[in-house]
């Protein structure tokens, strides 16, 4: 490793100020701390001594967490295929063909991103953050398997343009970096994103009554019982809310496991990286929204002449939305993003709880959009900081109250 | 029936290296120093003295022009025999050459029975003629009191809960009869009994004392820091002056009036993993820390603290002991580049956080030999909440931070600024992953709101 070490100090010279590549600074140093962590000591007062923790630690762990939506997701993209088409394929192969899809957009996803960001290192002078290598892998799993390579690298070069270098880097952005990235094509491509986009079919063609139809879409155009319609489709195969919380269904490349997000959610909270109480408040959100649904509903009937379209849907068991389309993964790994979420721990209760609200009002209500959640979390995003500001305010006011001047 | 409060924040930082409960010989320091930057906000520092001239212990050295009642003094009798000056001819150090024998200004001594009977102006004009008063720092900012004001209240912890801090219960053995002394001299200035912050099962010298209203703290550090009794007991709002003594300062206050001389003498701990032998050793203020480590050290890539390793002020190897420390600390510089640093799993790295590869949390016992690496490069806020974690104060550090980056006077202070100084946040300053130094920036906003 001295060796190593060696040639990196022999080459440093040249990336530093007067060297012939000092405009390559930024993107020296970020290779270099990610081989060796630097050498910094702390200043010769405050602090001597630092916890070992850092953002590239903090940002890998997040990573780790999502590693089981993505194996699950390229399984899934395989099991998918063989549904639609009634081919029989064992796990490596699906896994096989899965991995041949999606591993393409990841690392689309990551060069196109990352060279975004290099670029605007070079530009701007500041250091690599390492927000991006969650957004990397985030823009993928909240894809469809088919979309093409042109708009994962488009929509992630926008992400890191507009929706955070804009606004000055990592830690300063407004809006979740790969929900931006998945707004731009929702709003740019949208043939390419919604509909019946989530199936890879490969040269195959699709079997008598396959449709391709994810649950929210069956959900959204049930008449009568929204369960009875989902045991009716081919790809549920055992009972439908079970099939649903394996993730045995068409949807984005990794957010269609509910298992797969909880053991995520489950990293993300031991180690302490991702708010527990966003992620239960999120759920719990859902959960009471659909109860809501419910009781409103009550005594209508989705079959009667004029019912309301969404009838059905409002009538359906709340647990199914738990564990149908992004929820899930929305709730584990974007809404608990940091920077965009509520900073302060009694907003986290009231952000995440609000995400799990607006995601089943938009399901069921708006025609529009088959899932909410995306939308949701851009506007609870914008929402953080006023529930930050009054939570902060009602601190200010307590100080405030005590004072005698 | 004294109150006690649990505190369910901060962090207790296990380090190697503690002192052990005794007093070892070593050769007395032959230099001592008064060092003006130990003394927070000292705007116009004067030197009263030459080199060459001959000083008794209490012979003042030095004054600040904008609070001139307030002496600052010789630890030490000898001669003073070089003033070190630096940047823009800031005075940094004055040395004395300590005599063998000590020789003493002399202050007017009092009867344990005659304390009673002292004014406050006699207690005052006593304690800025003879250097004791710096002990007592005001809130807000940290800064040495200004004798003029009437403290709502005086605030003295008991126990330091720092890592490797040295036990005010051994430190202070025996010094019983001038802590009481010293509690009822600082009784006189705010008219009321001295608001004493102490932990159960670690009080012994402070049982049985008058003048002073105990409340019990449990908890981990920050848990011993006088901020934290004071956020909790009675907490400072705007327009409020507090005053903060530490029990070495009070029983010193006691010697003043009882022996009617400056003692500066004082028990420290020498401590940290890079310490052979780490104990206490009976010095004086401002002695050179040579003596300490001749012969004592591991190895001599290191740092040397006055001071615990979260608040302490780094020094030289011929530097010489903070004011107001009682601790000496050594501990590994970690001036190394380490491959894949930042993402090997480990067990002997110390985090609060349980983020991949950090296995501190198992067990949380072990003593650990942290240095001074960074362990990460500066990055703007990210993580939220772990801060808040750190301070067990009903405010919100990243928002005030934030607010004293931006400059924003009145977010500052509707966020509770006057309550803290630096080692309030010290804790925040460890954990933080985006490796801010907030102590610096803190003080940085404490500076805004007083100087402008």
């Amino acid at each position: 490793m001295k060796f190593l070490r060696d040639n990196i100090d022999k080459i440093k010279p040249l990336f530093e100020k007067d060297g012939k590549l000092e405009k390559f600074y930024y993107p020296f140093e970020a290779l270099e701390t990610f081989l060796f962590a630097p050498d910094h000591t702390t200043p010769n007062k405050g602090a001597h001594i630092r916890d070992a923790i850092d953002l590239k630690r903090l940002m890998s762990t997040v990573i780790v967490a999502m590693i089981p939506c993505l194996i699950f997701g390229m399984w899934n993209v395989g099991l998918q295929h063989d549904l639609a088409t009634g081919e029989t394929t064992d796990f490596i192969g699906r896994l096989g063909m899965g991995a041949f899809k999606v591993l393409p957009i990841v690392i689309v996803a990551y060069a196109a991103g990352l060279g975004a960001e290099f670029v605007f290192s070079i530009i701007r002078k500041h250091p690599i953050n390492e927000g991006y290598l969650v957004t990397g892998m985030l823009i993928p799993l909240v894809l469809p398997v088919d979309i093409p390579l042109w708009q994962v690298a488009l929509a992630s070069i926008f992400a890191v343009v507009i929706g955070k270098e804009a606004f000055g880097g990592t830690g300063m952005n407004i809006l979740n970096v790969a929900l931006t990235a998945r707004a731009f094509l929702y709003f740019a491509y949208p043939t390419d994103i919604s509909g019946e986009v989530w199936t890879y079919f490969g040269d195959a063609d699709a079997i008598a009554g396959y449709t391709g139809a994810t649950p929210l879409a069956i959900a959204a155009g049930a008449k009568g019982s929204v369960v009875e319609a989902f045991s009716q489709l081919s790809y549920l195969k055992g009972a439908p809310l079970f099939d649903m919380f394996m993730g045995y269904i068409p949807g984005s490349i990794g957010e269609t496991s509910t298992l797969m997000c909880l053991i995520g959610a489950a990293v993300l909270i031991l180690t302490g990286t991702g708010s527990w109480k966003i992620i239960f408040s999120g759920f719990a959100g859902a959960y009471i929204m659909g109860m809501v649904f419910n009781m409103a509903s009550t005594g209508m009937d989705p079959n009667a002449e004029g019912a309301a379209t969404f009838v059905s849907f409002m009538q359906m068991a709340p647990v199914y939305h738990l564990v149908m389309g992004g929820l899930a993964f929305g709730v584990v790994f974007m809404a608990t993003d940091p920077v965009t979420a509520s900073h302060t721990e009694k907003g986290k209760w009231i952000y995440g709880f609000l995400i799990g609200v607006l995601t089943v009002i938009i399901r069921v209500v708006n025609p529009a959009y088959p899932e909410g959640i995306m939308l949701a979390i851009l506007i609870m995003n914008v929402f953080a900081p006023l529930i930050d500001h009054y939570i902060v305010q009602a601190n200010k006011n307590r100080r405030l109250r005590r004072a005698t001047v | 029936m004294s109150k006690t409060i649990k505190l369910k924040r901060g962090f207790d930082i296990n380090l190697a290296g503690k002192a052990d409960k005794k007093i070892a010989s070593c050769p007395q320091p032959e230099v001592f120093a008064v060092k003006p930057l130990d003394f927070v906000g000292m705007q116009r520092p004067k030197v009263t003295v030459k080199v060459g001239e001959t000083v008794k212990a209490g012979t003042p050295v030095l004054f600040d022009k904008k609070l001139e009642t307030v002496m600052y003094t010789a630890p030490v009798s000898g001669e003073v025999v070089e003033i070190k000056r630096g940047l823009k001819r800031r005075v940094e150090e004055i040395k004395i050459l300590a005599d063998k024998e000590f020789a003493y200004e002399e202050f007017k001594a009092y009867g344990a029975g005659d304390i009673a009977g002292i004014s406050r102006e006699e207690a005052q004009e006593q304690l800025t003629k003879s250097g004791v008063w710096p002990q007592i720092i005001q809130r807000p900012y940290g800064i040495v009191a200004n004798p003029a004001d009437t403290p709502r209240d005086i605030f003295v912890s008991g126990f330091d809960s720092a890592p490797l801090a040295a036990d005010y219960d051994f430190t202070l053995e025996g010094e019983e009869k001038y802590l009481q002394a010293g509690f009822d001299i600082l009784a006189k200035f705010s008219g009321k009994a001295v608001k004493l912050g102490l932990k159960s099962g670690n009080d012994k010298v402070f049982k049985g004392l008058n003048n002073v209203e105990a409340t019990y703290f449990d908890g981990v550090h920050p848990a011993g820091n006088v901020g934290t009794h004071i956020h909790k007991v009675a907490p400072i709002n705007k327009g409020e002056v507090v005053w903060t003594v530490n029990p070495y300062g009070v029983a010193q206050i006691g010697k003043l009036f009882i022996e009617g001389k400056y003692d500066a003498s004082k028990v420290i701990a020498v401590a940290g993993s890079e310490i052979k032998a780490p104990q206490h050793y009976k010095t004086f203020s401002g002695a050179c820390i040579n003596k300490f480590i001749e012969n004592n050290m591991e190895q001599t890539n290191v740092r040397y603290i006055s001071g615990n390793v979260l608040t302490g002020t780094r020094v030289e190897d011929k530097g010489f002991l903070g004011y107001y420390d009682s601790l000496f600390t050594v501990i590994p510089e970690g001036n190394e580049h380490e491959l894949f640093g930042w993402a090997l799993p480990t067990t002997s790295k110390l985090s609060f956080q349980r983020a991949l590869g950090l296995f501190s949390w198992i067990n949380r016992n072990k003593e650990y030999t942290l240095n001074t690496n960074t362990r990460g490069e500066a990055r703007a806020f990210v993580q939220s909440g772990v801060l808040e974690k750190m301070v067990p104060m009903d405010l919100y550090p990243t928002y005030l931070l934030k607010s004293i980056l931006a400059q924003d006077f009145e977010n500052m202070e509707a966020l509770g600024i006057y309550e803290v100084i630096e080692e309030d946040l010290a804790l925040c300053e460890f954990v933080d992953v985006s490796k801010h130094k907030i102590q610096a920036i803190l003080r940085q906003g404490l500076d805004l709101l007083q100087y402008s």
